[in-house]
Order: C-alpha cells, then structure tokens, then sequence
C-alpha cells in the first residue's frame, strides 16, 4: 500500500540532484524513464523508504506521470512502501536455504527482536521479512541489510544474536535517530 | 587435471583489480578480437566453439548472434542478463564478485562482434556490492583504454554500463528484463517480435546471460575449435555448477561438461558427498525450474547408464525419467528432506513471482501454493494430489512467458516420482507433522533398488 505520510525533506539535495543527473546520462536521448530503477534506489537508501510525495518528485524529475513511478515501486520488492526499522533484515526464504535451516533463523530473528515480519521494533531499529533466494544457495542460510545490501552468509543463532548487538551497538554510537522511522 | 578457462586465476590474489587480471592474460582477446578479426570472424569463432547459452535455455550463442538484425542506422544493443535469481543458482554472481574484469572483457568482445556501441549489464538491485565491483571494473578498463572512444586506436567506440534491478524473478526472463531496463514493469513481452528484430528501445538486441559472455574470452584466446574439443556431443566447453544443499562441499565449480554426476556428487574434486554421513534422496540438477529426480535417476538413466553432466545426458528420459541442465543450479537433497515441503516451497516462490499476466499462471500458481500448503500441513486429500497435476498441466504451454511451465515442472515431476510420499502425507497427517518420510526406496548408490 502507498502511504503519502512524508518524513523526509521536501526537496533532493544536491547530492542526489547530482547523482541522478549522473543516472540519466547512461541512456539515449529522450529515454530517461530508463532511470527510474536505479533513481528509486537512491532516493530509498537516503529515506529508507518511498513515500508517495518522494516518487513524485521522482516523477517530476524526469518527466514521467506519476502513476509510471507508483507502478514500478510496486511491482519490484525492494522498494519499501512504508517506512522500515533503520536496519531491515532480509533474509531469503527459498528452498535451498531451507533445506539449510533458513526457518529456524528467521523464527530466532522473531523471537530475538519480538516483531512479526513487516513489523517495526518500538525503539525503530529493526524491521524484518523473508525473501525470495538471494543467488547464495551454497552458503545459506543468508541475509541481507540495505541501503548497501550488506551480506551475511552461513547464519547461526549464535551468529544472528551477535550481529544484532553489533546494529545496536553502532546505532547507539552514531547517537542520531533512524530517519527510516516514521 | 579438470581443465578451467574461466575460473583459472580464481585463487590469485587481487585478480578482481583490473592490474592483476592483466598480469594473468587479461584483455588479450579483446586485443585479438579488435585487431585482428573482423566482427564476423568473432561470430563465427563463437559458432565454431558450440558454445550454448549458460542463462538455462541452453540455445546456441553464435546462432543467436548471427540472427540480431542489422538495419542501416539503427543501435544495436549487448544487454547482459545477470538477474541470476533461478533458485539455487548462484555462480553469476561468484564470478562478477571475483573476477568482475573476464565479464567486463567479455562485455567488449561481445559487443564488438554485434556491433553495439553501448551495452547493459542488468544486474539484480539486491546484488548491490556486485553492481560497486563492476562499476569499478568499468572504471579501471576505461581508464585504460579498453572502453570508450577509439579502443586501442582501433576505432571501435563502446560503453558499459551497470543497471540495477528491483527485486523480481521475472525479469531474467530476457523481454521482461528489456521492459524493467526501459523504466518499466517487468512484464514479459509477447513474442514475436524477438529481441533480436526488435530489443531495448525496439532496436536489435541480443540477451546473454553473464557466463555465457565471459565464455567468449577463452574461446577467441585460444579459437573456437579448441572450445568444442573439451565436452561431449552438442554439450561442449566448461560449465559454472553452483552446489548447494546438504552437500559436504557446496559451492560454485566449474567443469568440464561430460563429468559423471555422481563423480561431482561424491568425489572430493567436486562437492565430497552428502553431509553429515546421510545419504542421497534427490536432486535437481538446472535450478528449481527442472524436474526433481530420485537419487537413483539422477545417478543413472533408466537405460542403467551412468548420468553425466551434459545437456543431453541430463534430458535422457524426457520429463518421464530425465531432467535438465539449465542453469546449472545444483541442489542435494538429504534424506532427511521433505519432498511436499520443498514442493511447496518452490510453488510459493513462482505464485510469488508471477507478474501475473496470465491467469494460467497467476491463478494456477496461487492454486497450486494452497493445495500443497493443506497436503504438507496434513489436511490433503487424495483428489487434491490428482488436482495437482491437472493444474500443472493446465498451466503449462498455455502462458506468454515461460515462468508458468517453470511453475508447474517442479509440481509434476515431485507426483510423479514422490507420489507415494504425497500420499502418506494424506493418510498419516498427524505423523507428517512431528517427522519426515525420510529415504524410502530412494536409493542412493548404498543401495540400489532397481
Ligand atoms: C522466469 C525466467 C527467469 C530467467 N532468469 C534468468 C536469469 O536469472 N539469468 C539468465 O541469464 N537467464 C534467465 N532466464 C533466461 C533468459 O530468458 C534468456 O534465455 C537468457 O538470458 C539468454 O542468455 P543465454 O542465451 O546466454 O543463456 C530466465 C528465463 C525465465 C523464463
Ligand atoms: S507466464 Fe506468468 S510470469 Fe510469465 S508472463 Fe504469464 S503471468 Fe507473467
Ligand atoms: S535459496 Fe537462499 S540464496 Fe538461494
């Protein structure tokens, strides 16, 4: 479901107003709607999120309807529709990781941050969801946590337990307040 | 000595930077290609290598090339089709995670021979440490003078670039990638018209997936008859293998096509045999798209010849009692795995993936989830394993794209060799919950049953 809630700026900032005019040069003249993939991406790892005011910005920006971009933050599952915890923790769910104990993991991962999948965890660190195989079936089970798609392979309890003290650790240390938390 | 071409230089240090890869032999055959052959004579090398494409179609790569339609004045475009999200296969992307520059050089061989100007590499958004290792792979060739204006003062002119994905399985289908590239959904195209009449921004293009480009580059180096020599039959070259299930060793491997399976199974060259002491239940060879076979099929033809890892040996028996090659996606199922979980699981995963064009496939996908949902959670009946199959038949052949035959192979071939264990998950639903049907007359080479 879109959600027009905003908690982000109200404009690009130069360095995104940059890097997209970086994008769109990639592709023939007139073709821009090219960029819209790749644009989405960055608006998303600097928001956590795609609001509707910010895909229609995106829109805007390249001269696109509106509905063009609602259509494709649809269709593809790497654009969050709602806001996430800071760190979303996606880890794949696809049969040769299950036959690896990817369902134990993400039963730990429940437990451990006491959030349902698509949930957000109250001090808004954490959200969580399964996915669908991340082409690293012989070193499951595998997760994975954006904007960079940071990779952890060959999981364990113990592994998990130690990489969400890590999160916590690090967000603490940076002291600012997830941006992705609406 | 199994022979390597493109993992070769796999455990030299620093082979991902673009000093390295050069050191090792690296861009000779772009010097070779576009200094001393003409865009045709690469063409025909990759005809004469029987080099068949590596994404899981298996269709013969300079064939396809030789089609890409030549208007006067029109682009041209070589769009790479590293989506890799067929489950269970995985070597896509270990080869642009170690060796980014033999997809790059590959990238310019390839374009050079169709005559692109520019090229894509599509590579999927969740692979976003990939898309940094290629995009500085990108940047080192360039600065070097292997991309850009006037390549090695020859004249060629080429630019790549790296396109993220969103997160979709369907668009590795090769229309349904073009349509994602151009900004859009990624709904498959109906065809015709093919890609190679009329492509990304209805212009020629010719789709490769990622090994089958970087297989280029040993076949110009050392010519395209040197290729077909190693393999068997129309199976000819060497093969990434990604290994993964309840193996000792999985992995990405590369071998020469013709390997025995059960050699690549057991030996310790290759995967070392079944984890934890357990034995072999079954396997699906290609990724989750291909028929699953009981150990003793895949070890075995029917014929009682042993299975080899080639496209044809693979296929011996039809959907009766063979499988395929396809991608190359390797998975061992222990025998302690439940073949109506995974079946489900796989379903799942297509109803998951479906864009949802077609109501064969949307409704029949979806269909299918909930009856093996009720089987494995011991609520099936007898009628729903039979109403199984009439779907799976129903969908298959009747869609525009091929997710939906995709989609109902792994159904049908699981009933059709599993059926008995479909059936005590309907007789004894309880028991089905707290264990698992375990080996049964599947055998392993232990214990040979026919
Ligand atoms: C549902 C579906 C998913 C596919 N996924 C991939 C993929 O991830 N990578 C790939 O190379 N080919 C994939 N293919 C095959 C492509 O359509 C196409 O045949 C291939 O990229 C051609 O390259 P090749 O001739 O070098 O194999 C897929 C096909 C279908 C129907
Ligand atoms: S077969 Fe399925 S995935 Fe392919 S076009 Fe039809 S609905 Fe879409
Ligand atoms: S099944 Fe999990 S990475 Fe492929």
């Amino acid at each position: 479901m879109l959600s027009v809630k905003q908690n982000e700026p109200l404009e690009f900032t130069e360095e995104m107003l940059g890097k997209f005019a970086e994008i769109v040069t990639r592709y023939p003249e007139g073709r821009q709607k090219s960029a819209l993939l790749p644009i989405l991406h960055e608006v998303q790892a600097n928001y956590g999120w795609l609001s509707v005011p910010a895909m229609d910005r995106v829109a805007a920006y390249l001269q696109l309807e509106a509905i063009e971009v609602y259509e494709v933050a649809t269709f593809y599952t790497m654009y969050f529709l709602q806001p996430q915890g800071k760190y979303a923790l996606e880890v794949c769910r696809t049969g040769p990781c299950c036959l690896v104990g990817a369902e134990r993991i993400m039963k730990h991962i429940e437990e451990r941050l006491g959030v349902k999948e698509g949930e957000v965890t109250s001090d808004g660190l954490f959200s969580w969801r399964g996915v669908e195989c991340l082409a690293a079936c012989g070193y499951g089970p595998v997760l994975q946590i954006g904007p960079e798609y940071t990779f952890y392979e060959n999981l364990t309890e113990a592994g998990v337990d130690k990489l969400i003290d890590e999160l916590k650790e690090k967000a603490s240390a940076n002291g600012q307040s997830p941006i992705a938390n609406g | 000595m199994a022979r390597k071409l493109l993992l070769t230089h796999i455990d030299v240090p620093g082979i991902h930077t673009f000093e390295v890869y050069r050191q090792k032999g690296g861009y000779r055959a772009v010097e070779k290609a576009l200094k001393t052959l003409t865009p045709e004579e690469v063409v025909e090398e990759v005809k004469k290598s029987g080099l068949r494409g590596r994404g899981g179609a298996g269709f013969p790569t300079g064939m396809k090339w030789s089609f890409l339609a030549k208007p006067e004045g029109v682009p041209r475009y070589l769009v790479c089709n590293a989506d890799e999200s067929e489950p269970g296969t995985f070597k896509d992307r270990y080869l642009m995670t170690h060796i980014p520059h033999a997809l790059i050089e590959g990238m310019i061989v390839s374009s050079y021979a169709l005559g692109a100007n520019t090229s894509y590499i599509y590579v999927r958004g969740e692979m976003m440490p990939q898309i940094r290792i290629l995009e500085r792979a990108i940047a080192e060739a360039k600065n070097a003078g292997l991309l850009g204006k006037n390549i090695l003062g020859t004249g060629y002119d080429l630019e790549v670039y790296v396109q993220p994905g969103g997160g979709a399985y369907i668009c590795g289908e090769e229309t349904a990638l073009l349509e994602s590239l151009e900004g859009k959904r990624g709904n498959p195209r109906i065809k015709p018209p093919f890609p190679a009449v009329s492509g990304l921004y209805n212009c020629p293009t010719v789709v490769n997936n990622v090994e089958s480009i970087a297989a280029t580059v040993p076949i110009i180096n050392d010519g395209g008859e040197e290729y077909a020599k190693i393999g068997i039959e129309r199976s000819t070259g060497t093969k990434l293998i990604s290994a993964g299930g309840n193996l000792n060793k999985p992995g990405v491997y590369e071998i020469e096509l013709g390997l025995p399976v059960e050699e690549f199974i057991y030996s310790d060259a290759y995967c070392g045999g079944i984890a934890n002491g357990k034995r072999l239940k079954a396997v699906v060879a290609g990724g989750s798209s291909v028929p699953i076979l009981p150990a003793n099929l895949i070890l075995k033809t029917l014929k009682g010849e042993p299975r080899l890892m080639t496209y044809e040996s693979l296929a011996d028996g039809g959907f009766q009692s063979g499988t395929m090659l396809g991608s190359g996606g390797f998975i061992a199922y222990d025998e302690d795995q439940c073949i109506v979980r995974n079946t489900w699981n796989f379903t799942r995963f297509y109803h998951h993936e479906s864009c949802g064009q077609c109501s064969p496939c949307r409704e029949g996908t979806g269909w299918m989830e909930k009856v093996l949902h009720k089987i494995e959670h011991g609520h099936g009946s007898f009628s729903d394993i039979d109403l199984l199959v009439d779907v799976a038949k129903k969908i298959e052949g009747n869609t525009i794209c091929p997710l939906g035959d995709a989609a109902a192979w792994p159904v049908a071939s699981a009933i059709r060799h599993f059926r008995d264990e479909f059936e005590w998950h309907v007789t004894n639903g309880q028991e089905a919950q707290a264990r698992n049907y375990g080996l049964a007359h599947y055998a392993d080479p232990l214990e040979p049953v026919i």
